[in-house]
Formats: C-alpha cells, structure tokens, sequence
C-alpha cells in the first residue's frame, strides 16, 4: 500500500519515522560500527592491548577463518537454524495451524495457550526448567522414561538444543500462519477436496501459493533470530567439546572468556554477512513471487 | 471415509503428542514451589507455602520484580509508541529505498543485540552516564526490539484497508485525527501483540540488564535469579522455584489479559 491515505505529506512522514531511527541509530547502529572497527584492532579484555589497542587490519578475519573452530560452529549453527527453525518451529507451527483453523472451542484454546505459554515464560526460568527436565541424575524425563543416569545434555547436546529451540519459539510461527490461513479462501478448499485432492496436493496447489509471502518473512525471521540465539548457552554451554558450540556462543568464548574483543567483534561481523546472504537469498525468492503474479494477473500463463 | 476418519485420528494422536510435549517442561514450576523439600524431579508435592515465605523474606526478590515492570514495561511502551508512528509513515508513504532499509536494520537488530556489540554498548552507557539506570536498561533493549516491531506492525498496516482514512479525509479530518480515531483503533490488536511481545523479551532478558546495572536494588528479577544459590554455589531449587513461578505470573497475566481484550494475533482488524 503506497497511496498517503490520511494526506500524511513527505514532513510528517519524516517526523513519525524519525524518532525511532534516531534512537535505533544512537543504540543499533553506533554500536554496530564500532563493533566493525574493534575487529581490525588486537583490542583485548585486559593487558597491554585493551589501554592501548593497535589497528592490525584484517588479520583477525584470516585467524577466524583459518580456526577449525569456526567452520565447525558454523556447521553447527547451520544445522541448529536448520533442525529447529526450518523444519522444527515453521514445521511444527505450520501443521498446528493447519490442524486448528478448523476447529473451536477447548481443545484449540488449550493446545494453543500451552504452545504459547512456552514462549512468553521469562528464558531464565525457562532455562532452569529444561535443566530440571534433562538433568542426568534427578531429571523428570530420565524418571519417566526408566533411563536413569541417562545424559541428554551430554550426549546428544546439539539434538537436546535443537528440541529445546523448537519447545521455545514455534508458537511464533503457529500464530504467524494461523493468521496467513484466513487469507484463504474455504470455497477453494472445498472445490479441490470434492475434486478428490488429498492434503499434500491441497496444501500445494491451493494453500501455499496463496501464503508465499507469510512463509518467506517467517522463515527470514525466525532464521535470523534463531541464528543468534544465545540461549541454548544456558542448558549446553557450548559443550561437551564444543559439539553445541553455535557461532553466539563461539563469539562468547572467544571475546569474554578468552578476552580477545577485537577477535571477537570481527567474528561478529563475519555472522553480520553470513545473516545478510541469507536475507539476500529470502528476498529474490520474494522478488520472483512477486513477479509471478504480475504475469498471473495480467492473464499471462503462470511461470 | 475411512481416509476422513484416519486423517481426524491422526490429527488427534497428533494433538495429544504436541500437547504432553509442551506441557513436560512446565509441570516442574507448578509442582516444586508448592514442595516441602523440592527436588529436580517433577513429583506429587509435600503441600506447603512456606517457600513463599521464604523467597519474601529475601531482600531484592520483591523489589527485583518492580525493577522488571518499571523496564518492562517503558521498553514495551517506547517500542510500541515509536514504532507504530513509523510502520504507518512507512507503510503509507513512499520512501525511496524504504524496504532496503528495514531489511538492514533488521539484520542489524538480530546480530548485534547478541553477545557482538556488548562492549561497545557497554562503554556507551558509561559515556552517557546510563550504567545503573532504568532508562539506560530500557533505551538499550528498545533500541534492538524496534527494527522487528516496525517490521511486523508495518506487515500489519498494509493490510489494514485505506479507505475508512481516505473517507474521514473527505469529511475533512485532520491526519493526526484520522490517525488517533481510524487507524490506531484498527491495528490496536497488532499494537497488543508487540507490546506482549516486547515486554515479554525485557522481561527474560539477562546479558543487558547484567552488563548495565551494578546496584542489586536496581536489577530485575531475570538477574535476581542467579543470585538465589547457597554460599556453596549449589542451587537453592525452593527458592529459585518458587521465585520462576512468581516472576512468571506477571507476563502471563499480561498476556491473559491483552489476548482477552484485544485478541492476539498477526494480522489486521478487518478484511479488504
């Protein structure tokens, strides 16, 4: 929508926008570039080098790249946005709302309150929670399951995390596409299940055309977000032997505990253009969406 | 039909499944704070509430809650004020390179609120004179909260329809009227969801409100809660209980009362 509705005029559109620009400019984007210029100084936590850091240029972009570490998070981080964003939470949220759109009363409002429960409890509560769940020696799942001195954390610690983020964030999706499937039609649903249509054919040629555009800007979303995620520090702390030891974490030990910042802020804007392939990526899939029902609209085949 | 009545199985074992599975975790916080000697295990509780007692007799836990709504609920405020002001700007007149824009905040948002920009943040705060303030806390958080909220209220007010505004326009209201009496009325279930949204990150919050407050009078209940273990370092798992339950009740009510009133969802008031 682009038509000034209201007669806002070019000022007062400034003037709306411009109070939280000004503030995400002072807190967001300040600190941002700072973070970029730490990352070409030897800047440390203490020492010599934290009174008086030296400009080393791009040496700590080819140590980070050349640190096995690194890949490995990297890899890690691929599979933990991968496991529990993509597949666990757009999944997961998306078959929820599928399976509830239909439906009213109690059992709808239960399963969604529960679902959403888990995502606005406090994440420091939360975390003990998990830690109470999974714990090796009194953990309720081990008592449940007859395994005691079975260590989740331990032993599966990138599964447990990946679990875990989909417990925690998949109520953001569920929301998401409930309100996407009001943008279609019943009628049309109808139509294909009287014309014998099953539901994976159903949910190809009816339902996802029309909900392209939700499902891109909630997998950018929750990619993002989930990419950056620091929580899982809280049930794993990276390990055992940095087999969960996703990129947020990896910056932690290397900037806090190591006290290497500049190394660490360089890490940091490294993740920066890693996010903005991914967003990039997102955005031609939008792009050519939108172009495909130009054509369709103007009665041309469809692409 | 017995293709129907498998499906409708399926999705009720389905159901059942996702309904234990996100239940589990919590039981834990309803079971332990009522426990006279609470362990890790989810169990049948020896009824008790001395551990209420026994959490309000520590000096901070109260005060750290207060803490928590002061920061809260300003950083909920001030994202949902500025941010609605710009999604409509945004959404209703044309910027040049608008959209390129968003997008870079947003990723700038995502990756810098992290553990990156904590040093930077860190000596900016002391420079403004902001460590152990309120506003400090608050002007931090909303800073990274504000990119996503005008993102999604910006989604929500382009599909919110134009002609009830270009209709008051006619009768010749003024677009600061049109925006108090058509368009905030509209949107008022996105501005909702933001606003549980927004207080409900503050209010789990850690790594900021660690690195910004020194004084314990002033931290909130997400910082408190580390605090709750012996001299030993083991966990007081009454008191940590107990304390997760009742700092857990706020954002809940919140978030009862908000999907009550306003309802809580992703999408505009009324249909095109």
């Amino acid at each position: 929508m682009n038509t000034d509705a209201a007669g806002l005029g070019k000022g007062r559109a400034v003037a709306f926008v411009l109070p939280a620009l000004a503030l995400i400019a002072v807190f967001l984007v300040f600190p941002a570039l700072w973070t970029i210029y730490l990352g070409l100084t030897d800047y440390r936590l203490t020492g010599l080098a934290a009174a008086n850091p030296q400009v080393v240029g791009l040496d700590n972009y080819t140590g980070a790249l050349e640190d096995p570490r690194f890949l490995t998070s990297l890899w890690l981080t691929i599979l933990y946005v991968g496991g529990s964003a993509i597949i666990g939470q757009a999944g997961l949220g998306f078959t929820l709302a599928w399976i509830l759109r239909a439906r009213t009363g109690p059992v709808r409002r239960i399963v969604e309150g529960v679902v959403l429960l888990s995502w606005i409890l406090p994440s420091t509560v939360v975390g003990f929670l998990w830690f109470a769940l999974l714990d090796r020696d009194e953990g309720t799942l081990n008592a449940l399951l007859h395994t005691p001195g079975f260590a989740w954390l331990l032993d599966y610690p990138l599964l447990s995390i990946i679990i875990f983020n989909v417990w925690r964030g998949t109520a953001f999706s569920m929301m998401l596409y409930a309100a996407a499937l009001e943008n279609v039609p019943p009628s049309h649903l109808e139509t294909a299940r009287l014309a014998g249509a099953s539901v994976p054919q159903q949910l190809r040629d009816v339902v996802f055309p029309r909900i392209r555009r939700h499902i891109l800007t909630n997998l950018l979303l929750i990619s993002l977000w989930t990419f950056n995620d620091f929580t899982p520090f809280v049930l794993t702390g990276g390990g055992p032997e940095g087999r969960s030891e996703i990129l947020p974490v990896y910056v932690y030990r290397v900037a806090l505990r190591d006290g290497q910042l500049g190394v660490g802020a360089a890490i940091s804007f490294l993740i920066l253009l890693i996010n903005l392939v991914f967003a990039l990526a997102y955005l031609r899939l939008l792009r050519g969406q939108r172009r495909q029902q130009e054509v369709a609209a103007a009665g041309g085949p469809p692409a | 039909m017995i293709r129907h009545v498998l499906g409708r199985l399926t999705a009720t074992l389905f159901i059942a499944v996702t309904l234990a599975f996100f239940t589990l975790p919590m039981l834990w916080l309803a079971s332990a704070p009522f426990d006279d000697t609470p362990t890790i295990t989810t169990s049948i509780p020896e009824f008790t509430l001395r551990n209420f007692a026994a959490i309000l007799d520590n000096p901070y836990a109260l005060g750290s809650i207060r803490n928590s709504l002061i920061q809260g609920g300003g950083a909920a405020a001030l994202v949902v004020a500025l941010a609605a002001l710009a999604a409509y700007a945004l959404s209703r007149v044309r910027v040049p390179g608008r959209d390129a824009l968003l997008y870079l905040l947003l990723l700038l948002s995502s990756v810098v609120t992290g553990t990156a920009a904590m040093v930077p943040i860190f000596e900016l705060a002391t420079r403004l004179d902001l460590i152990d303030t309120h506003l400090g806390v608050i002007l931090v958080v909303t800073g990274g909260l504000l990119p996503a909220a005008i993102f999604i209220l910006k989604d929500f007010m382009d599909e919110t329809p134009t002609s009830y505004e270009e209709s008051a326009r006619v009768f010749g209201a003024s677009p600061l009227q049109i925006l108090r009496h058509i368009v905030i009325p509209l949107v008022r279930p996105g501005l909702a969801t933001i606003a549980v949204w927004a207080l409900a990150s503050v209010w789990g919050g850690f790594l900021f409100q660690f690195i910004l407050l020194r004084d314990p009078e002033k931290a909130p209940g997400s910082v408190i809660l580390y605090t709750l273990y012996t001299e030993g370092g083991a966990p007081r798992l009454e008191l940590i209980s107990t304390f997760s339950l009742l700092y857990s009740l706020p954002v809940v009510a919140m978030y009862l009362f908000v999907s009550q009133r306003y309802g809580f969802r992703f999408h505009g008031g009324i249909k095109r």
